[in-house]
C-alpha cells in the first residue's frame, strides 16, 4: 500500500494550505533526530511549545527557542510538566498550533491534561522520546516501553493517535503528520521518538513549502449566534473557534452537551464519549500508515516499530539470506493499531515475531488481532539498548519451516 | 559496499563531537555516502570519556551503532585504552593518534597506526581548540574517504560564524601532516 496515495485520500475534500515559508529550513541537512523534529513542527506551522526540560527530549525545545522569535513564534520554559500540558491546551485556544515534548518521568505528570484535551478536543501535539523506565531509569538511552501509556495513560474512555518514526528524516516527515492529524481529529496526538533515534544525525531534507501541505485549523464561518461549539460534522469533529473573538465558549473537561455546557449525566456521555471515540475508529482505515517489506511471500512476519523496525530489518534481510521467508510489518501509525493487516496476515504466516524494547506491549495488540491463528513470538528489551539484529533472527529461525544453525 | 565503522574517541571539550559532525557531514552532504552518526557521553561538561560512531554505507543503514570499527581516532589515553580492544584486527584498519596526548602501549593493535601532534598544530595557530580540526584534516588525508574539498564545505556549515577560516587552517595543517606521512618511506 502506498503511504503517500493514502494520506492524500485522507485529506481528499478536507481543506489542505502550503506550509508557511518563514517556517521551513528548506535543504539538506544534517540533523539529529530531535532537531529534525523541531523543524518538523515549524514547517507544520506550531508557533507555540512550552515545556520543561527532560533528556532526552531536551534539544527539540532548545531549538525551538532558538528558531521560534525569528519566525515569529513563543517558547515558554514552564515549571514542570503539567504545567507545560496545559499551557500547549490554553495556547491551542488562543489560536496557535502548539506543542511540548517530554520523556518518561514527565509523560505521566502529563497524563491528566491529555485527558483534558482528548475530551475538550483541543488539537495538539505531544512528542515523547522515549528513554528506559520506570520512574527516572536510564535518562540517555532508549526505550519504546511508553507505548501502552499513550494509549492508556490518562483516565476514562477514549482513543488517541500516535506516530511512530524510525530515522531522522521521519522525525521531521511524522511531526508534520501529527500536527495535521491533531487538527484533522481534533485530539492529541503523540509522536513517539526514542532516545536512539533522537539523538541520532543523519541527513533530513526538507522539501520547499510549496510541497508540505498543512491541514489548518478548521474554523466555523457560522455567526455566533448560530454556532454550538460541541457540534460535529459528519466525520464526528466539530468546527473551532479561537478564545476572544466573540463566540460564546466554554471548556471544560466535565461531560458537555453541544454548547459546551456541562451535562453530567448518562445521555450526554453516551453521546459525547461515544463521539470521541468514534471519530478515531470509523477512520482507522484512513489514519493507519504502515510499511511493508517483502511480506508477499512472508511465513515469518515481523512487526517492529520506531528503531527497532530497521534493526528487525537488519535481522529480516540475514534471514533472506538464508533462504527463509521472512518479511517485516512496521507500524507508522502505532494507534489507531493496524489489526486489520495483520488478520490478512495471519492467513499467510507461520509465525509472527515482534521485536520492542519493552517487555510487552505491542504484542498483545498482535496477538489479540492474530487471535490464535499462529504463534506470536515476543523479542523483548528491557530497555538501555536497541536490539542487536541477531537477537531477531534468532527468533525468525527458530519458527521458520527450514531451519539452519545460526552462524 | 559494506559499511565502514568509525569511532573518534577523546575527552570531553576537545571537541569530539564536533570533529565528528563534520566528517559525517561531509560524508553524508557532499560524498552521497549514508550516514548514521551516534554520540556517546558521560553527564560531565568536560572532562570524562567522550566518543562519536558513524556507520558510512553506499547502501541504506538499519543498525545504526557500530560493532567493531575499522578506523579508530584516539584523542586521550583513556579513550586509547577502553576503544582500542574493540578496533577490527589487520593492516586495513587504520589507527589515528593524537601524539602527545596518546602513548601506544607495549602490545600496539595489527592496524596501520599513524600520529598527529594535533595540539601543538592548533597552538601554531594560536588556538588549541581548534585541534579537532587538525584532526578532521589529518583524518581525510589518511583515510582518503573524505575530499578535502568535502570537508572544507562541510567545515563551513559546522563551525560557529567567524571562526571559518580558524578552522579552514587547522583542517589545512592536519590534511599536510597527513598527506607528509603518507607520502615519507616508513
Amino acid at each position: 500500500m502506498d503511504s503517500k496515495a493514502k494520506v492524500l485520500a485522507v485529506r481528499q475534500g478536507r481543506y489542505c494550505v502550503q506550509a508557511d515559508p518563514a517556517g521551513v529550513l528548506t535543504g539538506t541537512h544534517f540533523l539529529d533526530g530531535d532537531q529534525a523534529c523541531c523543524e518538523g513542527a515549524l514547517a507544520a506551522g506550531c508557533r507555540f511549545a512550552a515545556g520543561y526540560p527532560i533528556t532526552p527530549s531536551t534539544e527539540i525545545v532548545e531549538r525551538f527557542a532558538q528558531r521560534a522569535p525569528l519566525v515569529g513564534g513563543i517558547f515558554l520554559q514552564m515549571e514542570d510538566e503539567l504545567a507545560s500540558s496545559i499551557a500547549i491546551a490554553g495556547a491551542v485556544w488562543a489560536g496557535a498550533k502548539a506543542f511540548t515534548v517530554t520523556s518518561g518521568p514527565g509523560f505521566s505528570l502529563m497524563m491528566e491534561h491529555i485527558g483534558f484535551a482528548v475530551m475538550t478536543e483541543t488539537p495538539l501535539v505531544i512528542v515523547d522520546v522515549q528513554r528506559g523506565g520506570p520512574s527516572t531509569g536510564l535518562p540517555t538511552l532508549p526505550g519504546q516501553a511508553d507505548m501502552m501509556q499513550a494509549r492508556w495513560g490518562s483516565h476514562g474512555d477514549y482513543e488517541i493517535i500516535a506516530l511512530s518514526p524510525n530515522s531522522p528524516q521521519e522525525c521531521f516527515d511524522l511531526t508534520i503528520d501529527a500536527f495535521n492529524l491533531a487538527e484533522q481529529y481534533r485530539v492529541p496526538v503523540f509522536l513517539m521518538m526514542d532516545e536512539c533515534v533522537g539523538h541520532m544525525t543523519e541527513k533530513v531534507v526538507i522539501p520547499p513549502p510549496g510541497e508540505i501541505e498543512i491541514v489548518p485549523r478548521r474554523y466555523t464561518s457560522l455567526p455566533p449566534s448560530q454556532y454550538l461549539p460541541y457540534r460535529a460534522d459528519a466525520h464526528g469533529v466539530p468546527e473551532m473557534v479561537r478564545a476572544g473573538d466573540g463566540y460564546p465558549i466554554h471548556i471544560t473537561g466535565l461531560t458537555h452537551d453541544e454548547r459546551g455546557y456541562p451535562a453530567t449525566n448518562y445521555q450526554a456521555q453516551e453521546q459525547l464519549v461515544r463521539r470521541l471515540i468514534n471519530k478515531i475508529r470509523q477512520h482507522t482505515d484512513e489514519i493507519v500508515r504502515y510499511e511493508e517489506t517483502t511480506l508477499d511471500d512472508a511465513e515469518i512476519v515481523v512487526v517492529a516499530y520506531g528503531i527497532t523496525a530497521r534493526v528487525a530489518m537488519q535481522a529480516v534481510q540475514m534471514a533472506r539470506e538464508r533462504g527463509i521467508a521472512a518479511g517485516l510489518l512496521r507500524p507508522i501509525v502505532v494507534w489507531p493499531f493496524l489489526e486489520k493487516r495483520l488478520r490478512e496476515l495471519a492467513n499467510q504466516a507461520r509465525a509472527f515475531v515482534v521485536a520492542e524494547i519493552n517487555c510487552g506491549q505491542i504484542v498483545q495488540e498482535v496477538e489479540r488481532a492474530v487471535s490464535g491463528r499462529a504463534p506470536v513470538v515476543l523479542v523483548p528489551g528491557a530497555g538501555g539498548a536497541v536490539h542487536h539484529p541477531e537477537e531477531i533472527l534468532e527468533a525468525i529461525l527458530t519458527h521458520a519451516s527450514t531451519r539452519e544453525v545460526l552462524r | 559496499m559494506s559499511p565502514v565503522e568509525i569511532q573518534i574517541s577523546g575527552f570531553g571539550g576537545q571537541g569530539v563531537v564536533l570533529a565528528g559532525m563534520t566528517i559525517g557531514r561531509g560524508l553524508a552532504l557532499f560524498e552521497g555516502y549514508n550516514v548514521s552518526l551516534t554520540q556517546s557521553f558521560g553527564p560531565e561538561a568536560r572532562g570524562g570519556a567522550c566518543s562519536v560512531q558513524l556507520v558510512v554505507s553506499r547502501d541504506p543503514i538499519f543498525y545504526p551503532y557500530i560493532t567493531r570499527p575499522s578506523i579508530l581516532v584516539t584523542l586521550s589515553q583513556e579513550a586509547y585504552r577502553k576503544f582500542t580492544p574493540r578496533l577490527q584486527e589487520g593492516k586495513d584498519s587504520i589507527l589515528l593518534v593524537e601524539e602527545d596526548l596518546v602513548q601506544p602501549g607495549a602490545t600496539p593493535p595489527s592496524a596501520r597506526i599513524h600520529a598527529v601532534p594535533a595540539m601543538r598544530l592548533a597552538e601554531e595557530l594560536g588556538r588549541k581548540m581548534v585541534l579537532n580540526m587538525v584532526v578532521v584534516g589529518f583524518f581525510a588525508a589518511i583515510t582518503g574517504l573524505l575530499q578535502p574539498d568535502s570537508a572544507q564545505r562541510a567545515i563551513g556549515e559546522s563551525v560557529p560564524q567567524g571562526t571559518q577560516a580558524l578552522n579552514l587552517a587547522a583542517f589545512e595543517k592536519g590534511f599536510d601532516c597527513g598527506t607528509r606521512q603518507l607520502t615519507l618511506p616508513t
